[in-house]
């Protein structure tokens, strides 16, 4: 999406409803500013996140997919986070793999103290992402469309 | 092949196995498919030779829900895939009477013909491998029609087995992961030309699914609410992109790498490049794991450690 030739990405953050989703709502009521590219998605877990939710996004049209987590060992149901950790480590592997991008995607613990930290991590994203520019690898893997 | 054959005749006879999962032979001597032999009159049509590639372990899913016990003749590779379904649940050890058959490396006519044979009208499955064909007579050495999977074999012990029929060869001459290291050596560039090509070729028959002894669910992801063939008809763009990735994922840490995928691919499409980086990278980062090697082994991605690589190390130089 551009407007007046300025490239917009399209940032989807996946965040668990514990910790990063309180922390953007803290990053919000402390008047943290962050861009509005970012659009979040709220899930209960950051262990929900099935990869498919990652590749869909990016097929949808993202630019950019961020989740953001409890800090390991905080996670709300325990270990949750740490087989996300693994599933996510494997996956941005692989589109590294197939080469993809790998600042496209990224994982960032953040607990729901940290709203700076994730108005930061946020803005430092979208600026990874315009410097990356749109995401076409993905969405055009095999030729189609 | 007579003493694996005359064995599964006196099972069936005694009454140990209600039915035999074997290969029947086919037109050619190259073409042998997987088969149930419930008799001993079907028994004549039994065959193990070296084409006999196809990996038996996902049919005895079926067989497990079957009366009585099933003689399963499985190679080395295959004993992984065996035990790695017994660990997802999904076959029943006790109603399998496995004999290790042995391996020399599997033939395939795929690779006879990419060798420039034309014409071909027979073929043996011996070694060198005698090519009758329309030109005259040709002779082939064995490693000219092998599997490109057998020469990187796990190799020649069964995991599991009741007994064991048959010598194997090692056939091992290559390390697996070195195509997995050529691919990781190019630049993003190379390696996402690299895959658009090859997954451009892919038609979605969804063979490699079929095959995949780790591909053990009811209900696939990719398959519709609609009935049989219709839902084949609704594969939307997402799936006709990520496909593979999605496939991949799903058997990671499951796979036993047996390159069944690769085997059965009408394209060509060297899919266990897929399944191999998965399998380097579980290795690397979360120590060395042999799907199927042991059936009680938790599974690399239903396990963890707190001291795990986060996943920004593969915007850090990636997993080496």
């Amino acid at each position: 999406m551009s407007i007046n030739n300025e490239f917009r990405p399209k940032i989807v953050a996946f965040c668990c409803n514990w910790c990063s989703y309180a922390g953007a709502d803290l990053a919000g009521s402390s008047r943290l500013a962050y861009p509005a590219d970012v659009k979040i998605i709220r899930v209960p877990c950051s262990c929900r996140v099935n990869p498919m939710f990652i590749l869909r996004a990016f097929e949808k049209g993202a630019d950019g997919v961020i989740l953001c987590g409890c800090h390991p060992g905080d996670c709300h149901y325990s270990t949750g986070n740490y087989y996300a950790r693994r599933r996510m480590t494997l996956l941005f592997s692989m589109l590294d793999y197939m080469g993809v991008e790998n600042g496209r995607t990224r994982v960032e613990w953040v607990s729901a103290a940290e709203g700076v930290k994730f108005s930061t991590t946020m803005n430092e994203f979208v600026e990874k992402i315009r410097s990356l520019g749109e995401n076409v690898r993905l969405g055009d893997l095999r030729c189609k469309n | 092949m007579q003493e694996l054959k005359n064995r599964a005749i006196e099972l069936l006879e005694n009454g140990t196995v209600a039915r035999v999962l074997g290969w029947k032979i086919g037109e050619n001597t190259y073409d042998p498919e997987p088969a149930f032999f419930d008799s001993v009159e079907a028994m004549k049509d039994f065959v193990y030779n070296n084409f006999c590639a196809a990996n038996l372990s996902k049919y005895m899913i079926e067989a497990s829900k079957l009366e009585g016990k099933t003689l399963v003749c499985l190679k080395p590779c295959d004993s992984y895939s065996f035990n790695q379904l017994v660990s997802d649940h999904r076959v029943d050890r006790e109603k399998a009477y496995i004999i290790g058959v042995g391996c020399k490396g599997k033939l395939s006519i795929e690779q006879i013909k990419k060798s420039g044979v034309k014409g071909i009208l027979s073929v043996t499955d011996s070694d060198p491998i005698q090519v009758e064909t329309l030109y005259g007579n040709k002779e082939l050495p064995y490693t000219a029609g092998m599997l490109s999977r057998c020469f990187s074999c796990k190799g020649k012990e069964h995991v599991v087995y009741d007994e064991l029929i048959g010598e194997s060869a090692e056939t091992s001459t290559v390390d697996r992961f070195d195509e997995v290291r050529r691919i990781e050596a190019m630049t993003p560039e190379e390696k996402f030309a690299f895959f658009q090509a090859e997954l451009s070729k892919c038609i979605r028959c969804n063979a490699c699914r079929n095959v995949c002894p780790a591909c053990n669910c009811r209900k696939c992801v990719f398959d519709g609410n609609k009935f049989d063939s219709a839902q084949k008809a609704n594969v939307d763009s997402f799936e006709e992109k990520m496909f593979h990735i999605i496939r991949a994922f799903h058997v990671a840490g499951r796979c036993t790498d047996c390159g069944e995928c690769s085997r059965v691919c009408p394209q060509g499409i060297p899919l266990h490049l897929f399944n191999r980086k998965f399998i380097k990278d579980i290795n690397t980062l979360y120590g060395e794991y042999q799907a199927g090697a042991d059936p009680e082994a938790k599974g690399p991605l239903t396990s963890f450690t707190t001291e795990d690589a986060e996943p920004s190390i593969v915007s850090k130089g990636g997993i080496v």
